[in-house]
Order: structure tokens, then C-alpha cells, then sequence
């Protein structure tokens, strides 16, 4: 991509978010590492680790309004390309403990032993190298994307029919990763990671590290797809989620460009899973249940579908709701709070924080621009009868 | 049939015995419609004549049960799909305008150029002084260069035809089929655009239908009347208006 594409309309709103997020990706592990522990502005280790999964989700959700704010595709499956990325960086994790585990096989992660397997089966070959699992934490989500997506687009599944079989897609492989056979370590999934590129994943220098490679990726996240959706790509892409019929006719090949945008889309929500991981020291198949996917989609609608900023916004500010409102007593009552989130912002911000913000500063401006323009005739007013003269 | 490697027929547009049935409703019974090159042809017919449909059979949304239709002489028409149709040279304006309502008018042109449609070009592209010359071209042919920045979403019913007129003529094919353009159109929008397709003609063949008969007749050509899925009369337009089965079904008496 050239340099023009990437900086073409970087508009106030995308300015402002890659100073926030570069700030947060410097400053954070700045004060984490450097300051005393205790001190007012030092941000606890805990901390770092809860907002790296937040840019994680953030990621996730980016990836989703690519596909459904610009494209009309709603994945409501689109957790699995998260898991399948986290699960690749999982098992470069868990062939980094070595011997090291509780069986001291050095080859054979503890599950294997534990299952009686006698050696390491194929499709964890590679996967003690990193660049191997870099390679596969884009890869396997992608090609599971093109995979599906060549399918379904080819036969014009669409609307709901597209999102109840990405339901199905997530479902399968939670069943699938669920069992012991599968050779992933099954519902205990895997943990107790020891350390990554030779770092300790638990160590404070990582754990910032981490963090701070989260936040790159979001910036190169979002700067991807704001290259892609200002491009003429882009202008497609929203013909095609407004008029699909209308863009065929013109002679686009409709599916070639869902097909795109999904796979991309796939490798980003890889890329955030696989950094997800390491933050959260863990990974089972429950990341692939239906309902995970479901919430980023809800992550996506309130901070505004179609406006990229507002999905990284609403991953973020749902994220935290969460996190503060099942620590206290309203526990219990999370997912109501989070079913009435979504009704509230469907109902009264249907374009969603973001996407308000934006049509309420643009009515704001034209109002402006209107003054100054009524101004400047009041003002032509007053010379005009110097002119009668 | 050997029709790959000699023109069967000079036509632009050839139909030959097509059938198209619906779950046992025969929309289109043994049509057969001719159209040459350079030839504007006005299209008319009671609802439920078949005449959206055979729009449907030429440009690949529908495919026939049985029958022929050959465009330029060569092409079979109905193994292709929508996309490959369009990148022939058949353009499509719809019944009800259809154009892309969140984006600028100008980007609509754009859109509907007659140039790489792959998604690598597209992701890639520059735009160019040529291809900002012929939207210009265009804006004022179709008299909206003042709203070139404007939402298409935020034009009038008559404005929106007309980008759709225009999207067609950015698209540049050898072939033009349009439903019904004076649609919800004032008298003088319908004289303007029968003004226009007469430009266009020009340089194009075209293929209208239209429920508008004081429009029809300012077209002043050729006049083919559709009726339960078939040819009821062809001829100018005093000659079909004055054809009996014609004022039976179709004018009333």
C-alpha cells in the first residue's frame, strides 16, 4: 500500500484516536515500569494487563466493522478467527514450557501425556518456532475465511442466512475444540505458559511489552482498513452494502470483494486473539462460544457501526462496563445490563456513540458555515446603501 | 447451432422462442424481438406482461427454461452471469431508481465507469484526468453538476433517474435497457429526459419501457407491445395504438 493511501482523509476523528492509543501504547508501560509501585500516577501491573485485553477486543472489533459497517456482512462467528489466532499462539506458548511442565516432557505438552498420546501429532509440527506460529496466527483464520467465504459468497448467501451459518461455523468448532481427541488440549484448553521469545510472560517488562505491541497493532490494524475503505475498494464495498443487486449490474464481481474484506477481516481478528493469549495466560474453547461473538458484534453497535473509530470506542467502553459491573453485586446481572445496552443504543443512538457524535458535529458545522454565510449578507446589507448613493 | 464462430444475426439484441415460467405461471411464452444496431426501441404492455422479465433474461438475473438469446450477433447471453453481462456491454437502469443513496453523486459516476472493475484495481486506484473529464461529461449531460457533492440519497425522484441515466452513460455499453424513466417524472423532466435518451441514441442502442404513452410517442420510434408473455404488435406508434388486440388489453377503449 502506498504512503498516499494510508494518510489520504485522515480525518480529525482518526487523528485523534492514534494519538490516544499511541499515547496509551507509550505512556502506560512507561509508568508501569518506571514509576514506583504505590505512586499516584503508576499504573498497576494487574491494570496493563486487563486494558491489553481491551486493545485486543478493540482490534476484534475493528475487524468486524470492516465487514459489517462497510461491506453489510454480519459475522455473528467471527470469535472463532479470534480463538483460531489465539489458539495458534497457544500452542507456541505451550511448546515453549518444554520440560519444564508437571510430566517434564520436554517434547509433549502435559495434555498429551496426561491423554497418553506417544508423539507429537503432525499438525503440531513448526509450532516450536515462532515465525511459524506468527505465520499461522494469520494463516489458519484466513484460510478458514476464504475457505467459507468462497463457499458462501459464491452462492449468494446473505443477510440473516450468512449470519445463522457463521453461528454454525463458531458452534462446530467449539465442539470440536471441546474434545480431548482433538488433539488441543480440550475443554482445559491450555495455560500455564512460561515464557515467549525467551521473556516471561508473567514478568512486568513483558506484560508491558505486550501491551505496547498491542497498541501497534491496533494503529496498524486501523490504518489498514482506513487504507482500505478510503480507496475506491471501499466505495465498493458500501455499494455493495447498500445495493448488492446494483453493484453486480455495474460488472463488479460482488463476491470477489466480500471474499477479500472477510479474509482480511479473519486475519485481523487472528492477529488480536493471538496477542490476547499471552495477556490473559490462557485459552480454552469457550472463546469459541457462539456468544462471544455475538457481544463484539454488540461491541461494534455502540460505538457506532461504519465509523471504524467507534467500534475500537465501544469494544473499549462495553469492556469496561463489564469488568466494573461484574466485580460488585450486580454480578449476576451482567448480561441483562448488557441485553439493555443494546436496546437502549438500537432504540436511541441507532448510529451508535460515534456515529451521533458525527451527525450532530456535521449539522453543527453546516449551522456555522450558514451564520457566517447570513453574516457576511447582513454586512453586504449595510454597504448597500452607501452603493444607492 | 454453430454460433461461436460466425454471426448468426447482425442484431444487437436477438430473442428467439423464450420461455420463462414461474412455479407454472408463464411469464414470457415464445418471445422473439429483434433489436439492431443504433436502434431505439419503446416497449409497452399491460403489468404482468413480461417486460421486466425479459429484462431480467437479458442481463442474467433470470435464466430461460428454454430459447435463444444472442447479444452482438455471438453471445449467448443466457449461460453468463449479471457480472460478466454487464462487462459485455449491456447497462441496466431499474424500475425503481436504484443508486447508491449514501455516497456522493460524483462517486456513483465513479463507480459506474467503464474501467478495471478486479478488486486489486480498485483497492490500487488513482484517479485520472480522463476519467474526471468523463464524469464532468456526464454531470452535465444529466444536468447535475451543481449537485456533484451532494448525497445521491438527498436528490429528488427525478434527479435520482437521472444519475441512474447517467450512472448508465459512465458505463458506456453498446446496449442500454431502461425501466421505465419518466417514472413519478413532471411533464417537463419527462420532455428533458425523452430529450436525453434521444441523445444518447446516438450513439447507443437502447431499449425503453414505459408505461407513459404521451412519452412513447415523443420518442417517436419503433413501438413493440407486450402482452402475457409475448409479442401482441409491433410498429410505429400510431400503428400499435390503433391495433385492436392492443386497445383491448392495454389503452382500453
Amino acid at each position: 500500500m502506498t504512503p498516499h493511501m494510508l494518510t489520504r482523509s485522515l480525518d480529525r476523528g482518526a487523528t485523534i484516536f492514534l494519538a490516544v492509543v499511541a499515547a496509551c501504547g507509550i505512556l502506560i508501560p512507561l509508568s508501569n515500569l518506571l514509576l514506583p509501585a504505590g505512586s499516584f500516577l503508576q499504573v498497576p501491573t494487574y491494570l496493563v494487563a486487563l486494558w491489553g485485553k481491551y486493545v485486543c477486543y478493540a482490534i476484534l472489533a475493528l475487524s468486524i466493522d470492516l465487514i459489517w459497517g462497510y461491506c453489510g456482512i454480519l459475522s455473528l462467528g467471527h470469535g472463532a478467527f479470534f480463538a483460531l489466532g489465539g489458539y495458534a499462539m497457544g500452542m507456541y506458548l505451550m511448546r515453549q514450557i518444554g520440560s519444564r511442565g508437571v510430566y517434564g516432557n520436554p517434547i509433549l505438552p502435559d495434555f498429551m501425556v496426561f491423554l497418553n498420546y506417544s508423539k507429537l501429532p503432525w499438525y503440531w509440527y513448526g509450532f516450536d518456532m515462532f515465525w511459524f506460529a506468527a505465520l499461522m496466527v494469520l494463516i489458519v483464520p484466513g484460510l478458514l475465511a476464504f475457505c467459507f467465504g468462497w463457499l458462501a459468497f459464491r452462492s449468494r448467501v446473505t443477510g440473516v442466512y450468512l449470519s445463522i451459518i457463521t453461528q454454525a461455523m463458531t458452534y462446530a468448532l467449539l465442539l470440536a475444540f471441546f474434545r480431548n481427541d482433538f488433539g488441543f488440549g480440550g475443554n482445559n484448553g491450555m495455560t500455564d505458559f512460561k515464557d515467549i521469545l525467551g521473556f516471561n510472560v508473567q514478568a512486568e517488562g513483558t506484560r508491558a511489552a505486550l501491551f505496547a505491541l498491542s497498541c501497534v497493532a491496533l494503529i496498524a490494524g486501523f490504518l489498514i482498513c482506513r487504507a482500505i475503505v478510503s480507496s475506491k475498494l471501499g466505495k465498493v464495498l458500501i455499494a455493495v452494502r447498500d445495493a448488492e443487486s446494483r453493484t453486480r449490474f455495474l460488472g463488479y464481481r460482488v463476491e470477489s470483494y466480500k471474499l477479500f474484506v472477510f479474509t482480511v477481516s479473519a486475519c485481523m481478528a487472528g492477529v488480536a486473539g493471538a496477542l490476547y493469549v499471552p495477556q490473559v495466560g490462557i485459552i480454552n474453547p469457550s472463546e469459541f462460544a457462539p456468544g462471544n461473538s455475538i457481544e463484539a458484534v454488540i461491541w461494534v453497535a455502540v460505538g457506532g457501526r461504519g465509523t471504524l473509530v467507534g467500534a475500537a470506542l465501544g469494544a473499549v467502553v462495553v469492556n469496561y462496563a463489564k469488568t466494573f459491573f461484574t466485580s460488585g453485586m450486580l454480578a449476576p446481572y451482567w448480561l441483562f445490563m448488557l441485553g439493555a445496552m443494546f436496546i437502549l443504543v438500537t432504540l436511541l443512538l441507532p448510529k451508535g456513540i460515534v456515529g451521533t457524535f458525527n451527525a450532530w458535529w456535521d449539522q453543527s458545522k453546516e449551522k456555522r458555515t450558514a451564520a457566517t454565510i447570513a453574516s457576511a449578507a447582513a454586512e453586504d446589507g449595510v454597504t448597500e446603501p452607501k452603493m444607492a448613493e | 447451432m454453430n454460433v461461436m464462430d460466425t454471426r448468426a444475426t447482425s442484431a444487437m439484441l436477438y430473442l428467439d422462442g423464450v420461455h420463462v415460467s414461474f412455479d407454472g405461471f408463464h411469464a414470457i411464452n415464445n418471445l422473439s424481438l429483434t433489436l439492431e444496431p443504433g436502434e431505439m426501441r419503446a416497449i409497452i404492455g399491460p403489468n404482468g406482461a413480461g417486460k421486466t422479465t425479459m429484462m431480467d433474461i437479458i442481463t442474467g438475473k433470470t435464466r430461460p427454461d428454454e430459447g435463444t438469446v444472442l447479444f452482438d450477433g455471438v453471445t449467448d447471453l443466457t449461460r453468463l452471469d449479471e457480472t460478466r453481462i454487464a462487462e459485455l456491454g449491456i447497462g441496466r437502469k431499474f424500475q425503481k431508481p436504484t443508486v447508491f443513496e449514501s455516497q456522493t453523486v460524483q462517486d456513483n459516476l465513479l463507480l459506474a465507469l467503464n474501467v478495471d472493475h478486479s478488486v486489486r484495481g480498485t483497492l490500487f486506484w488513482r484517479g485520472s484526468r480522463a476519467e474526471s473529464e468523463q464524469i464532468d461529461k456526464v454531470l452535465e449531460t444529466i444536468r447535475l453538476t451543481d449537485a456533484r457533492n451532494r448525497l445521491a440519497g438527498s436528490l429528488s425522484h427525478g434527479q435520482k433517474q437521472w444519475l441512474e441515466i447517467g450512472m448508465l452513460l459512465a458505463q458506456d455499453p453498446k446496449l442500454l435497457l431502461v425501466d421505465e424513466p419518466v417514472a413519478g417524472m413532471t411533464d417537463v423532466e419527462t420532455h428533458l429526459t425523452a430529450e436525453l435518451l434521444k441523445e444518447i441514441n446516438k450513439t447507443h442502442t437502447v431499449m425503453v419501457v414505459e408505461h407513459d404513452m404521451t412519452f412513447v410517442r415523443e420518442l417517436g420510434v419503433k413501438v413493440t407491445c407486450l402482452h402475457e408473455g409475448t409479442v401482441l404488435a409491433e410498429g410505429t406508434i400510431d400503428q400499435v395504438s390503433s391495433n385492436e388486440r392492443v386497445i383491448e388489453v392495454y389503452l382500453g377503449r
